[in-house]
Parts: structure tokens; sequence; C-alpha cells
């Protein structure tokens, strides 16, 4: 397990490389320089501005040495300062915004995980039933639904028609004047629509892969030879087919988690919930450019974090990878 | 092709995605001749006007016809969908048959990009380029192209690694063939059944990326209709004009859900191994 878990790890080194060259190339996009292209938008561009973004980018040296600065920079984490009026640290500004998009995605996740599985197990067991017929149906629309015309429809329902939810942001005006249960029932509140939204299209995704998965798993011979051991068939299922047909669901959920946290955009936007998403969004309106390219490398390096742990789940929970075979791509 | 054909027909659900696919192509290329209205006519006297025997849809903020902003709207996300996709597998096979083909460094290089571009959150990706450059219809096709390859090159590789040990392949190879003539003439049109597939499914990706990007007002600009843009403008009179939100969404729905059951369907008839196999697993998931 060790040696997995160390190899898994040198295995991230060239990747963080790659995402800040990835990402040093959307810089230098711009057809003739970014500079160019931020003074053809906004002419009255102060000196100061040109002067800074030149310091930043070392705009003014040879492409590989700009890469090699720039790099070094980010290797402190230090991706300079909003062009915005406040001035601050790109760091401070994406620091304070990541939890809310963090704590947002492992609870979808975790929703579509435990959501998810029964049905897709439902489905398979009972496969052609009504009950998978109509996952079937709520699958192929869930992954037609554009979310953000989901929300929207949520947000005139629950929101402005019945008045049940509130549409916007993470807390109330009056937050701190709440109970403690208040505050929760508050904040519970507010996240209701956004994670429906969220989730609505990784659950129609997981609950299929599941259904596909256990019903490949159910055809083997093991499945056959529990049930003819006797075995209950809640345990045939339960402990015997459930187990291994979950192994190729976790690669799923893994190599899924960029959809997932890219999708915070939108939900981000729609919500007005303070995240990165919604801050990349605001700085693109607002040419923030450090903002926009900091939060370009973290939510990289996050997802990159993400999948590691993925990947370590998954050697734990199947022992022919812990011990060294390599799982075919 | 026959035994293609008569699995497909046999699917239902895949016939009537093919069929209402192709009406929608047949709608966006005729739009012009088809939309009762001009969709950029400004008209002060009907603003907001619900759905009604002139408007079937209603009208916007405007006054502007939103039937015949639909029309418009399809022309674009199909040209989008089209454009894009068509840009995604052709990088997509040409890396995928150079590292399925020959192996060893050139696999590792390219099947590494492929890990380092999946680690970007594509919207998140999307957007930051988006920043650099002016948005346009070109710029969308280009980007949303240039940022989904990654799975074409690996069904292709896939496809490559197995098929290149073949009897034929290697019997080409005795014979004195070039690389370009085995890969081009005996490989690929072997591989080229899931990247169908791939294409068929991903076309309703970039649709809802394109449409996602223009509800933000990042991707093709007003005053051109996309099925995005409408919908931006919808939602701050959804309340007294819930036509603008319920239409042009309704148009994204049918027009994913139709290509999606397509693409299933040509996966299913094709072969029935791939049912089960990665193809069915190209990832989707919120964006």
């Amino acid at each position: 397990m060790a040696f997995f878990i160390v190899r898994r790890l040198l295995l991230v080194i060239p990747l963080l490389v790659g995402i800040t060259f990835v990402s040093f190339i959307v810089i230098s996009l711009a057809p003739g320089g970014p500079l160019d292209f931020l003074e053809a938008e906004n002419p009255d561009l102060s000196p100061e501005v040109k002067r800074q973004l030149t310091e930043l980018y070392g705009l003014d040296k040879p492409l590989i040495v700009q890469y090699g600065n720039w790099l070094m920079r980010v290797a402190r984490l230090d991706f300079g300062r909003s062009f915005l009026p406040d001035g601050r640290p790109v760091l401070a500004k994406i620091g304070e915004r990541m939890p809310v998009t963090l704590a947002l995605n492992i609870i979808e996740l975790l929703i579509i995980v435990v959501v998810a599985v029964p049905i897709g197990v439902l489905s398979a067991t009972r496969q052609y039933s009504v009950f998978d017929k109509i996952t079937t149906i709520f699958v192929f629309v869930g992954f037609a639904t554009p979310d953000f015309w989901l929300a929207l429809l949520l947000m005139s329902l629950f929101g402005a028609q019945l008045g049940w939810l509130p549409i916007s942001g993470l807390r109330h005006i009056n937050w701190e004047y709440l109970s403690f249960w208040r505050q929760q029932w508050d904040l519970v509140s507010h996240l209701l629509l956004p994670i429906t939204v969220a989730t609505f299209g990784g659950l129609a995704g997981f609950s299929r892969y599941m259904r596909q998965s256990m019903l490949e798993v159910i055809r083997q011979d093991y499945v056959q030879t529990a049930r003819a051991k006797g075995l209950s068939e809640e345990v045939v299922i339960g402990k015997h087919a459930l187990r291994n047909a979950l192994l190729p669901v976790v690669t799923i959920l893994g190599l899924s988690l960029p959809g997932l946290i890219g999708g915070s955009v939108i939900i981000e936007s729609v919500f007005a919930i303070p995240g990165m998403g919604q801050l990349m969004v605001q700085s693109i309106y607002a040419r923030d450019y450090p903002v926009v390219m900091g939060n370009l490398v973290i939510v990289a390096f996050l997802t990159l974090i993400a999948n590691l742990f993925a990947d370590l789940a998954y050697g734990l929970v199947d022992p022919r990878i812990r011990f060294g075979r390599r799982r075919g791509r | 092709m026959v035994a293609f054909w008569r699995t497909f027909a046999r699917n239902r659900l895949a016939v009537i995605g093919g069929v209402v696919v192709a009406i929608l192509v047949v709608f966006a290329v005729a739009a012009p001749a088809l939309a009762p209205w001009d969709p950029n006519k400004h008209d002060t006297r009907r603003i907001l006007a619900p759905p009604s025997a002139q408007h079937w849809m209603g009208t916007d903020q405007l006054g502007r016809d939103v039937f015949s902003r639909v029309l418009y709207g399809a022309r674009v996300s199909l040209a989008v969908g089209f454009v894009s996709v068509g840009i995604a597998t052709l990088i997509g096979v040409l890396l995928g048959a150079a590292a399925g083909y020959h192996g060893a460094v050139v696999d590792g290089v390219i099947m590494r990009l492929v890990d380092l571009m999946l680690v970007f959150p594509r919207f998140f990706l999307l957007l930051a380029v988006l920043a650099f450059l002016k948005p346009s219809i070109w710029t969308i096709m280009v980007v949303i192209g240039l940022t989904g390859w990654m799975s074409v090159a690996r069904l292709v590789r896939a496809e490559f690694l197995t098929l290149r040990e073949r009897e034929f392949v290697i019997w080409s190879e005795s014979v004195g063939a070039s690389a370009a003539r085995i890969v081009f003439r005996h490989i690929l049109p072997n591989a080229l059944a899931p990247v169908l597939v791939a294409m068929t499914l991903g076309i309703p990706a970039a649709i809802l990326m394109e449409s996602g990007l223009s509800f933000l007002g990042l991707g093709v600009q007003p005053p051109h209709a996309t099925w995005g843009n409408i919908l931006t403008d919808g939602k701050d009179s959804l309340e007294i004009a819930w036509w603008m939100t319920v239409y042009p969404g309704l148009a994204i729905l049918i027009t994913v859900l139709s290509y999606n059951l397509l693409g299933e369907g040509i996966r299913d008839a094709l072969d029935p191994r791939l049912r089960q196999s990665r193809v069915g697993r190209v990832i989707r998931l919120g964006g």
C-alpha cells in the first residue's frame, strides 16, 4: 500500500507543473499579447495597470523566461494582486471562497452516492420493471436538462410563486439576529435549491452507471455460486454483488469530479453563492486577470487532489490495485 | 450495414431521436424561411406579449418574437455542436492514433497530456480562455473543440492498441506498406465506430456547454439569438413572462435528449460489445 501511495504521489508532480503550463498558454493566447487585448477592450487603461501586468507576467521578456518567472511565483502561491480597486492578494480572495465551493461539492457528491447507489441496484435487480423504466426516463431527462434552466424554473416555483425557499445567497440579511436553530435552518433552506440542481444531472449519471455495473456483476458465476450456497437474496445482492459492482463506479466518481466542480460556475452564478465559480465569472466581467488565472490554477490543483483521494480510495477497496498491478486506462 | 440498420430500426427511442434530430437540422437550416418574424425586429407595441396566434411563443422585453428567436437559436446551437465536435474529433483521432500506433514514448507523452487536460474542470478552463479572447461564435466553437478531444483520443488509442496487433495489420507491415497507409487505410476505418458514437454524444454536450456560456453572457453575443441568451433575457422577467424561459429551455432539453437517444441507439446497433465498454461511459456531469 505504501508503495502504491508513493507512486501515485510522484505522478502528481508532473501534473502540477503541467497545470501551470496549460494555464500559462491560456494567458499567452490573446493575439498580440494580453496587453494589446486589454488596451483594445479598455482604451483608458492606466499606465499603472499596464506596468503591474508587465511586471506580474514579465511580459517584456521571452516566453520561456516569462513562464519560468511565473512558475516560481506560483510555487510560492503568489498569484499577484487583484486589479479591482481593493487590490487584495489573489490568494486571499480565492481562499475566502474556497470553503464554500468545496463544502458544496462534497455535500453534492455524498448525496449523489447515497441516492444513486440504491436506485441503480434496484433498477438492475428489477430490470424492465416499472421502477426501472421510470428511472430510465429520469436518467435521460436528467442528462438533457440544462442546469441553469432547471435552476430558473425551481427558483420561480419555490422562491417566487410559493415563497417557500430563498433563491439567492447563503444567509438571510438578519442572520446574526436569528436563534441558533433558526440559523441552521436558514442555511439549509438556502442550500436546498442549489444542491438539488447540482445533483440532478449527477444522480442521473451515477444511477445509470450503478445499474450497468450491477447488471454485469449479477451475471457472474460467483453470484450464482453464492445463490447456490443457499444465501439469502439480500446477502447475495447486498454483499457479494454490490461490493464488486461498486468498484468501477468509484473510478467513474473520480473521473467525474472535474465536471461536478465545473458545474459550480453556473450554480453559484445563478444562486448568487459566494464561491470560486461565482468569483470566476465576476472576475471575467471585471477583466480582473490575476484572479482569473489564480482561480484556474487553484481549481485544477483542487481537482488533482480530489482525484488523488479517489485513486487512493480505489486502492483501499480493491486489493488488486494495492498490490501493484496497474489499472488499465 | 444491413444488420446495423435492422438493430437500429428495432430501437424505437433511437429512431424517434434520429427523426427529431433531422427535423431540428431542417428547422435550423430553413430558419430564415420558416421564421414568421424577423428575430431582431423590435416592436414597442407588443412588449412581453403572451403566446398568441401571431406570436406562438410570445414576445420579449423588446417586443421581439420568441419563436423566431428560438428558431434562429437552433442555428447557433447546431453549428456550435457540429463544428466544435468536428474539431475535437480531428484532434482526438490524430493524437489517439499516434499514441496507439507508436506506443512507447509517444503514447506516454500523449496520454499524460490527456490526463493533464482532464484535471481542469472544463467550464473553468473555457471561461479562462474566453476571458482573453473576443467572444464570437467562432471563438466558442474552437474553444469547446480544443477542450473536448480527450475522450476521443482515449477511445481511438484503445482501438489502435488492439487493432495494430491484428493479422491484417501485421501482414500490411510485412509487405512494406508505409506507416501512413497502415494507419489511415487499414486501422482507422476499423476504429471509427466508437468515434462515431462519441461524436453523436459529444454534440449535445457541446450544445449544453454553449448554452451555458451564452447564458452567462460569455458566449455568442447579442443581438444574435441563442438559446442561452434568450434565457438570460428571460431570467429578469421570469415572473411575468414565463414563455421566455420555458420555450428555449425546452428546445435545449429536446435537442440534447434526441441526440443522446440517437447516440445510444447507434452505439447499441454498431456493436453490442460497446454497450458495456468505455464509450458507454462518456462522462457528462453538470458541465
